[in-house]
């Protein structure tokens, strides 16, 4: 037959397409499961060196689920700031539902500092538990660095003001200027900073440069990022955001009412 | 040609992105981390080999007029193929390539040699000249990433090198080598070592 006819031009495109998607298809289901367990893992990961509960990032499996058994997961509705008993912890993908209409809240331009447009009306939230008492309540943020979406977790105090640990787990910053949000030394900076004010406002400041230790208000600053302002913008607007009145504002004050759940 | 001319010229004699200039772009992206380089150059390798040697299987039934879609089909699947292989089995290397492992649908390499070199030539040269080009690409990655991470980073394979100034060494850190232009210059300057040693890849003057 010959190659140029319309009768084999369609077979061999039919015949291909057939082929190349049974191949494709094939990998994705039968991998899809250890991609998940992969996925979840490094989400584990990622809180527990956030958190300052893991300190090697190369740890295996059995090592993070065992330091991840003292962290109890919640799911919250964001807005009245309660317990949001009904959704499953174990299978709510705030990032999936932040796509989803019936589970999405559109934010107001003027509010959205953090740049995100859409969030979930939910969220997980962490608490570490050592010794009877929480330790540490582990909030799930993100917020649009200079490329992409940043996700990350913050580590507070019981009283809520203070930093324990904060960190990225996903972004595509550039790599060696936005992209050293993942570098350890800054990250280390970040504990026992003050990111809340006595009236629970979020004061936390990236300041332009190395923040000044003679300041004032040298324990609210972080040094930003150098050939980075707006990875360093984002990184504190998002902050702003997800610990003002329209993120975790109210679950924080029913959290401390609570005098910690 | 013979075997080893098809396998070997690619690595310097023809390199696809010192003489043939393919590829460029991925060069830049993905070098500043050697561990990177190691998996994307191992990702080329494996997709160009085998997007030839499919590419070849079929070459005489492909339709001149869906030739490049035929191809385009085929190394977009092999592409897609090795990105969930990589998320399933080396998730860590694989975040943190993020977008550039499904970008070697994009790669000019791949498409270039299977228009060609496979639509002309039988499987096993085919596969060996896949197996050349991804090779030729390594090594120019390689370099590149080489210079890039130690003087951007002072680290090799995330081991450090030269201690930076930031954590307490002597070697402040190079942020440009982090930047996409100094790929350009390293490839530069990997082109000009290579005419130097080979002269007839010079073009003659206009």
């Amino acid at each position: 037959m010959n190659n140029d006819s319309v009768g084999k031009t369609i077979t061999v495109a039919a015949i291909l397409c057939i082929v190349c998607s049974i191949l494709v298809s094939g990998a994705a289901v039968s991998l899809r499961p250890k991609q998940q367990l992969n996925k979840q893992l490094d989400i584990k990961k990622n809180l527990l060196l956030a958190a300052g509960l893991l300190k090697n990032a190369k740890a295996s499996k059995n090592e993070i689920e065992e330091a991840f058994s003292v962290v109890e997961t919640k799911v919250i509705d964001l807005e009245t700031g309660e317990e949001a008993t009904d959704i499953d912890a174990k299978t709510f993908d705030a990032v999936k539902a932040a796509k989803d209409p019936k589970k999405n809240v559109r934010i107001e331009a003027s509010k959205d500092i953090a740049g995100i447009k859409m969030r979930a009306k939910h969220s997980k939230v962490y608490l570490v538990k050592e010794g009877g008492s929480i330790s540490q309540v582990i909030l799930p943020v993100h917020g649009k660095g200079l490329w992409s979406t940043m996700y990350g977790f913050l580590a507070l105090s019981p009283d809520t003001k203070m930093v324990k640990g904060f960190g990225f787990y996903q972004h595509g910053e550039t790599p060696g200027l936005g992209g050293e949000v993942d570098n350890p030394n800054w990250k280390k900076q970040w504990i026992g900073k003050r990111i809340l004010g006595d009236d629970f406002k979020p004061v936390i400041d990236i300041v332009k440069g190395a923040a000044n230790p003679s300041s004032k208000t040298f324990n609210q600053e972080i040094d930003g990022l150098s050939g980075a302002t707006i990875t360093s913008n984002g990184v504190e607007y998002a902050l702003h955001y997800w610990l003002g009145q329209d993120g975790f504002g109210p679950f924080l004050a029913k959290f401390r009412a609570a005098g910690g759940m | 040609m013979s075997i080893k001319k098809t396998l070997f010229d690619p690595l310097f004699s023809n390199n696809p992105i010192a003489l043939q200039i393919l590829g460029i772009c991925s060069a830049l992206a993905v070098t500043t981390k050697m561990e990177a380089v190691m998996v994307m150059s191992l990702a080329v390798v494996v997709v160009t080999a085998l997007s030839n040697f499919s590419v070849s299987i079929i070459r005489n039934h492909i339709p001149s007029s869906i030739r490049i879609i035929v191809q385009m089909t085929i190394i977009a699947s092999l592409v897609i193929l090795t990105d969930q292989i990589l998320k399933a089995f080396l998730y860590d290397t694989a975040k943190s390539m993020s977008v550039y492992i499904g970008l070697i649908i994009t790669n000019c390499i791949v498409m270039g040699r299977a228009e060609a070199y496979a639509m002309k030539n039988n499987p096993f040269m085919s596969l060996l000249d896949g197996i050349g080009n991804g090779i030729g690409y390594a090594i120019v990655l390689i370099f590149v990433g080489f210079f890039r991470e130690l003087l951007g980073s002072g680290k090799l394979f995330g081991y450090s090198i030269l201690p930076l100034t930031s954590e307490g060494g002597w070697y402040p850190a190079n942020g440009m080598a982090l930047l996409s232009p100094s790929a350009f210059f390293l490839i530069g300057f990997f082109i000009w070592g290579l005419r130097t040693w080979k002269k007839d890849q010079v073009e003659l003057e206009n």
